[in-house]
């Protein structure tokens, strides 16, 4: 198929940027979309030209680095998947394509369509974590786990940290990610120690990072490549709510 | 080159308890005194980290993704193995042990795999108590499935992604470690060389990705966890960035690299679509439980399925040949990954392949969705079959899977004593990156076990006995301003100005491309003297093309993804000619090394245990000159080496 792509194109962090238009011949419809880029890299380079900037790597749907707005929505229109699991079997001869960065104040662009997610990390840092040294761990089942709980821990701990959520809000906001990460850690009993630390530290660093608020909009649910569901962020609102009662009588942050 | 693998000495049960007695202890207030660097942030490098850390070092960590939770430690799908015995059906460590040996074709180290069986165990204990969500029976206790090449149900899973939720729990302790201040992660950045200090490694040069600096990093020691090199062949199911630049580099100055030509092909891959294809996707092998491979009986059904004329699902019963079954039938869809890979390849050499490129054999789940009902597959394997799907635009669970090998790991590595140290003192190296556990083939739900025992259980105690006996007068003293630091980053920054003023007329994508087919078609699933005597000199030929027209467009001190695809394909080249070099050497067949003089007559592999019970470590010797090849013989005492049989 033949496609005409329009691109955004931003030197570095501090350059205006802007969508330039290229045209495609013979695109296999086998082809996965970040292939197709790849052709118009090459296609680029042979004229001498830079090639388009973006993130990947796994281009299996599973390490979530790539991170591109295709046709308006993060991932692409399929749903329910990364933009590297996307197939240009989804697309039709002749179509224009706009392709652009994550747009997001806490995401700056660092080229191209490549931002910078650091900020995703700090969250993480804050409290996304259940502490067991090394060594110290007691045998693996000598805690049974009902399946439910499990299953649901596995439900919230199958987000890839891409951004896609950030991404399609209106507000930034990174509420479905955190809540993904508090869900995973707070419902399992191992994580129950330094459940209010948690959600407390990992909320206000949200903040601090420049994330704005959530307004249950639900453009994350719909753009997350995991289907995290909208219900974990109500989950992490009572999280929060209890930690911050708690937090006042016996301060733990 | 010193090839001492400081095997501890008495029997094998106690090796690694003695071991972890007699080494030297840094008491925890001289800890912080040390600076540990960690090159990599998967399994290996990122447990490691947050471990060290924990044990009161000073850490810095480096990867090339913009965070240390993508390392491509991620897409491991099926499992991690232990020898937990919780489903009370014969485990032991001594089993793990023993299956591990032989699905390695007996050429790996005893006393290591031993004491990863020991580790195994701990492995799921402390993933368990970080939070990772395994699967779950109804009463509560972890769930067991079976990987291939062994009879007991010990693999550990989390859906069809283990390896992001293992990964996602180093990332998480490396994670608390970077909040506390003990670990500064490096994001973006990609090791260039290694800097050696009176003889030990003493530091890194790295290019900082976004803003192409060259700086220069110290420390105390260096440990490497910078994964395989399958990328080498171009199309493998490694991730895009996956490469072997730090470990050839650290090559270059003078770590012995071991067996470069055990590469292993998994036989469970969506089919080759055509020639804009960047990477192969993995369908896991716990797949192989329930779905049974097979290909038509004749050429004519199979050319017929070729062209679209016959669906699949019409061939009847004794029309279908499932191969696996019928040549292996006490192991059956459960073969080990390179005899598997390698009955699949016969059945397409032999003209009955499928796909539209008839490289492609049947994975069928009709039998096991009539037995069990779609829900219980569905439960088992929804995402994988999501993944077919979304890739193929077929539905699995109506028409069966296409699958066909493809190039999944690399078994060779630096060469490691029991430490985990190379030959360059205070250089360790873990999982993938090095060499030591799996021999010339490795198990299925290894990887993953290797990696966080390195990471978790080994490297934090060697390291620590390393520096221990530096002695803590040593810690801090060597740093950038020493003049080796100097040197090496000169060299670094001589070969970027090079790549960058060549100039030429091909961009560092079709060299890689054409390195993958020469290395696929020669050095790939069958080797051969001839061909691998040709692959060595399309290389050489190849690899000075490249430096003489390569174009490199971009400049160097921006985020240049061209610049450093360049850089890895240079490193690739000169190290796909030392794979071929050591397959050539490798007059035998073994594990995933399969040399077409050396088979049986039935097409097995035949190995040549009086002449290569030896792990094949090879020396850098300068670019124009040929490596010298050095051997750690392989010494067994507890397991008999036998041929290998599945049958």
């Amino acid at each position: 198929m033949n496609l005409t792509l329009r691109v955004w194109r931003q030197k570095n962090r501090l350059d205006v940027g802007k969508f330039v238009e290229y045209k495609l011949e013979n695109i296999s419809e086998d082809s996965s979309f970040l292939e197709m880029l790849d052709i118009l890299s090459e296609q680029l380079v042979e004229g001498g030209h830079e090639p388009v900037a973006f993130d990947h790597d796994c281009r299996e749907g599973i390490c979530g680095m790539c991170s591109m707005t295709i046709n308006g929505v993060p991932h692409g229109p399929e749903g329910g998947i990364t933009a590297c699991q996307l197939h240009m079997r989804h697309f039709h001869d002749g179509q224009i394509i706009t392709i652009e960065p994550w747009r997001a104040k806490p995401f700056p662009v660092i080229k191209d369509l490549v931002v910078d997610r650091t900020a995703m990390d700090k969250i993480i840092q804050a409290g996304g974590f259940i502490t067991g040294r090394a060594g110290s761990a007691v045998d693996a089942n000598a805690m049974p786990i009902d399946k439910q709980t499990a299953d649901y821990a596995m439900d919230a701990a199958a987000c890839i940290g891409c951004g896609a959520c950030v991404a399609a809000c209106p507000n930034a906001s990174a509420m479905l990610f955190t809540a993904a990460k508090v869900a995973h850690m707070n419902s399992l009993p191992q994580g129950k120690a330094e459940k209010n630390r948690r959600s407390l530290a990992m909320v206000t660093t949200m903040d601090g990072e420049g994330f704005g608020g959530c307004t249950n909009i639900g453009e994350c649910e719909a753009a997350c490549p995991k289907g995290i569901p909208l219900d974990m962020i109500a989950q992490l609102n009572r999280d929060y709510a209890l930690a911050q009662v708690k937090n006042f009588f016996q301060p733990v942050l | 080159m010193n090839l001492d693998s400081k095997i501890p000495e008495g029997p094998l049960e106690s090796k690694w308890s003695s071991h972890k007695f007699n080494m030297k202890l840094v008491n925890p207030a001289n800890r912080r005194k040390y600076h540990v660097i960690v090159v990599g942030s998967g399994l290996a490098g990122g447990a490691a980290a947050a471990s060290l850390a924990e044990q009161g070092y000073n850490v810095s960590c480096f990867c090339y993704q913009d965070s240390p939770r993508r390392a491509h430690s991620i897409a491991a799908q099926g499992g991690i193995n232990a020898a937990k015995n919780y489903q009370n059906d014969g485990d032991s460590v001594k089993r793990l042990f023993y299956d591990t040996v032989k699905g390695g074709d007996y050429r790996a180290r005893e006393a290591n795999v031993y004491r990863l069986a020991e580790v195994s165990s701990d492995i799921i204990d402390q993933c368990v108590a970080q939070g990772v969500p395994f699967a779950r029976e109804y009463g509560g206790y972890l769930a067991n499935r079976s990987f291939g090449g062994a009879q007991v149900s010990r693999t550990f899973y989390a859906r069809g992604q283990t390896g992001q939720q293992l990964l996602l729990g180093a990332y998480a302790a490396l994670s608390k470690q970077i909040g506390l201040g003990k670990v500064k992660m490096y994001n973006r950045h990609e090791m260039l060389d290694v800097v050696k200090v009176d003889g030990h490694a003493k530091g890194i040069i790295v290019r900082n990705m976004i803003s192409g600096e060259i700086s220069k990093h110290a420390g105390d020691c260096v440990v490497l966890a910078t994964g395989g090199y399958g990328n080498v062949f171009f199309l493998s199911t490694n991730a895009q960035g996956c490469n072997v630049t730090a470990a050839y580099r650290a090559h270059k100055r003078g770590a012995g690299f071991a067996n470069p030509c055990y590469t292993q092909i998994h036989p469970t891959c969506i089919p080759v679509h055509g020639d804009q294809q960047s990477k192969l996707t993995l369908m896991s092998e716990s797949l192989r439980n329930d779905g049974r491979v097979w290909a038509p009986k004749d050429k004519e059904t199979a050319k017929h399925i070729r062209e679209g004329k016959l669906n699949a699902n019409d061939v009847p019963e004794d029309a279908r040949d499932y191969f696996l079954e019928r040549k292996y039938p006490s192991f059956g869809n459960l073969a080990p990954r390179d005899i598997s890979s390698r009955a699949a390849k016969e059945v397409c050499d032999d003209g009955r392949g499928i796909a539209t490129t008839g490289l492609g054999v049947f994975l069928d789940f009709r039998d096991a969705i009539a037995r069990d009902g779609k829900h219980a597959i569905e439960e088992r394997y929804g995402n994988l079959f999501e993944m077919y799907e979304c890739i193929t635009g077929d539905n699995p669970y109506e028409t069966p899977m296409m699958i066909f090998p493809a190039v999944h790991y690399t078994m060779g590595g630096l060469w490691v004593d029991y430490n985990l140290e190379s030959t360059i003192p205070g250089m360790f190296v873990g999982g993938e990156a090095n060499f030591s556990d799996h021999g010339a083939n490795r198990l299925g739900a290894s990887a993953l076990m290797q990696g966080l025992a390195d990471g978790y259980f080994v490297l934090p105690y060697t390291v620590g006995n390393y520096l221990g006996e530096q002695g803590v007068a040593a810690a801090g003293q060597v740093t950038t301003d020493h003049p080796a630091f100097a040197e090496v980053e000169a060299d670094v920054k001589g070969r970027i100005d090079k790549l960058m003023s060549i100039n030429g007329t091909e961009s560092p994508r079709s060299f890689h491309k054409r390195l993958g087919n020469i290395v696929w078609e020669k050095c790939g699933m069958a080797r051969s003297k001839a061909g691998l005597e040709e692959a060595i000199q399309e290389i050489q030929a190849l690899k000075k093309e490249f430096w003489e027209n390569v174009r490199v467009v971009g400049d160097a001190d921006s985020l240049n993804p061209e610049l450093e695809r360049a850089g890895r394909v240079a490193d690739f080249l000169e190290f796909g000619e030392l794979m071929c070099r050591d397959a050539l050497m490798r007059e035998e067949s073994c594990g995933g090394h399969f040399r077409v003089e050396h088979q049986t007559d039935d097409g097995e592999a035949k190995r040549d245990d009086e002449n290569f019970t030896f792990a094949g470590v090879w020396e850098y010797k300068g670019d124009e000159t040929v490596p010298a090849l050095h051997k750690e013989p392989l010494i067994y005492e507890n397991v008999k080496l036998v041929t290998r049989s599945y049958k």
